[in-house]
């Protein structure tokens, strides 16, 4: 206990310098978690995917189309339960920085293949009686202040014009990692509007989304539903929902592996500030050493010491950036929902931080522990006085 | 006839020198002496003498170049640095110049430091602690920091600290170099107290004539060789 109290109280012997360092370490483990946390903002559509989907897109690219027809053919694959499609609408709310998710969906299959997107039931039946209908996420809602029986007129990208919905429906999500501000409105809306307007671009759907009976069975369910396509106008790729998720990240790997570099970047500096903090306090000390060994301390017990003091300063600011974490985070979700829909700060988050502060206090003692323990005690002992 | 008696310490053709850069410069050089069981020792001299390096080598706190110190019948040239390490908290009280407390402990832990090393339970460390700080008379400043005590006093908690594990000697560096003539006379008292009273192998260097009246024999080192006999 007596050696506890000495770290503890070493540790506050300078306080401002203490202080300093620990505000530094708070910092960069702030960073360093929020950094984390925007990697697994990146991620989050890949934690959400589900086994059990697959998604059917035109082989040569997703921006060509496939005919609308492919639902029968899929439908009588064996293995698929459930067949969905839909085309990305890529529209925005009055001006273009009010960008959100927003599809054209089969709406009575998407919300079976989608449990996950929480409808009430007599919001689910209101969407389905009114072709003009759309169902938001609460996010998504609570962001532009629309309510139930508005009208939300929607500026197209993909496909031109205003196009105008009455909010018929907000889900929330089943859990955590659901995206809760999409938008999503019926596909025969756009169809027969495309129809009239654009015909060469009607009755085709940009993506297929196909529930399969088994799970483990989703690869071959693919390999046939691309097979029943083989040499046709249109050629597919079926892929599970993760795969497909994944190959959008793999288009923005760059700035992935750029955040990730930064956050360690940050471990790293912070690891100097300590070490800095470190040196000069054993430089200061070396003279109580000396005295501690001349009492028959020996070169473990200085070592414990400075390890002890260094893990006291980068611990405590470790905690305290992990706590400040969680508001920050959120804080940070409020401002940024329309790039990050989904902005948690996850368990793998907190034990990384754990361990970055565990691994800077260490390394950070380690070269002033290994001077302290070689010093003599005769050359200690002259530094005082 | 009663069989002579072993020293507590015996010291044989010890040498020792320092090297700066290419230069050896010798500063103990040949020595031998013996100090019995129970005596009080002054190591005088001129300042650069060796007698500094010479206490801190029958401390164990530095090493010889050659030579023999043998501390209770322990031969401690040979000890390797951890048991050397065991050996000096078991055997040496050190008593510095400057006292040298940790300034972030109590009178009362400052003393209990050196206890740690030892298998006793907190109980009885506390009661080890506390007849120390009686015996110095400090039992009424135990909760009290370096900082918070004069220098006499600080001294005198170093003492405690010395002898709270009861070691085979004390050794002491210019104990009363930092404190004035009333806390010096003090400290000197309590010195003479514990070669007394508790039989306590004493060796003080020191440059005060004063302080070494109070020894029972005087040293003189003069360029690290023994300038006298017994006095």
């Amino acid at each position: 206990m007596l050696i506890l109290r000495l770290m503890w109280r070493n540790a506050l012997r300078h306080r401002l310098r203490t202080f300093l360092t620990i505000l530094g370490i708070t910092i960069a483990i702030l960073a360093f978690g929020l950094l984390r946390t925007v990697i697994g903002a990146w991620y989050a559509g890949v934690e959400a995917s589900s086994a059990s989907r697959l998604v059917t897109r035109n082989a040569i690219s997703l921006i060509f189309p496939l005919p609308i027809s492919y639902k029968d053919r899929i439908r009588q694959v064996d293995g698929v339960s459930i067949v969905s499609w839909g085309n990305w609408f890529g529209g925005y709310y009055i001006e273009q920085k009010n960008f959100f998710a927003n599809f054209a969906v089969d709406m009575p299959s998407y919300l079976r293949l989608y449990p996950e997107f929480v409808l009430p039931p007599d919001q689910a039946a209101a969407a389905m009686r009114d072709r003009r209908a759309c169902v938001v996420g609460r996010k998504l809602a609570e962001r532009f202040g629309w309510k139930i029986g508005d009208t939300i007129v929607l500026k197209g990208t993909a496909f031109p014009g205003e196009w105008e919905f009455v909010l018929r429906g907000v889900y929330h999500g089943r859990d955590r990692s659901t995206d809760e501000s999409q938008l999503f409105f019926h596909w025969d809306y756009l169809n027969e509007t495309v129809k009239k307007l654009i015909p060469r671009r009607a009755d085709q759907a940009g993506f297929y989304m196909i529930g399969v009976v088994n799970p483990s069975l989703a690869a071959e369910v693919a390999t046939e539903i691309d097979r029943t396509f083989k040499n046709s106008l249109a050629e597919t790729m079926t892929e599970t929902e993760k795969a497909f998720t994944l190959g959008f990240i793999a288009m923005t790997e760059a700035i992935v592996i750029a955040i990730r570099l930064v956050s360690f970047v940050v471990i790293v500096i912070i690891m100097a500030v300590v070490a800095n903090t470190m040196a000069m306090t054993a430089r200061e000390r070396i003279g109580e050493y000396a005295v501690m060994k001349t009492l028959g301390f020996g070169g473990p017990h200085i070592a414990l010491l400075i390890f002890g003091e260094s893990l006291v300063i980068s611990m405590t600011g470790c905690a305290i950036g992990i706590v400040l974490t969680f508001p920050t985070a959120a804080a940070f979700a409020d401002a940024m929902s329309q790039y990050f829909p989904i902005f948690n700060v996850e368990a793998r988050t907190v034990w990384l931080d754990l361990a970055a502060a565990l691994l800077v206090g260490t390394v950070a003692a380690i070269f002033p522990a290994w001077r302290a323990v070689r010093i003599g005690i005769a050359e200690g002992l002259r530094r005082i006085g | 006839m009663e069989p002579e008696k072993e020293p507590i310490v015996r010291i044989r053709n010890l040498s020792k020198s320092y090297r700066r850069g290419s230069q050896v410069i010798p500063v103990l050089e040949d020595i031998s002496f013996d100090i019995p069981d129970g005596e009080f020792l002054a190591l005088m001299g001129p300042s650069g003498s060796g007698k500094s390096t010479l206490l801190n080598l029958l401390a164990g706190i530095d090493k010889a170049d050659s030579g023999s110190i043998r501390v209770g019948g322990v031969e401690i040239t040979t000890l390797d640095e951890t048991a050397l390490a065991g050996w000096r908290a078991v055997n040496v009280g050190f008593i510095f110049q400057f006292y040298n407390l940790i300034p972030v402990l109590t009178a009362f832990e400052n003393v209990e430091l050196p206890l740690l090393l030892t298998r006793l339970t907190r109980k009885e460390r506390r009661t080890h602690v506390e007849t120390a700080l009686r015996v110095v008379g400090l039992a009424d400043r135990m909760d009290h920091y370096p900082g918070q005590l004069s220098g006499g006093q600080q001294q005198r908690v170093a003492i405690a600290r010395a002898v709270v594990t009861d070691p085979t000697i004390l050794v002491a560096d210019e104990p009363t170099g930092d404190l004035d003539r009333q806390s010096a006379g003090e400290i000197l008292n309590l010195m003479d107290r514990l070669n007394r009273e508790s039989g306590k192998t004493v060796v003080m260097v020191t440059h005060d004539p004063r302080a070494a009246d109070k020894a029972r024999s005087i040293r003189h080192l003069e360029k690290g060789v023994l300038t006298d006999a017994d006095t």
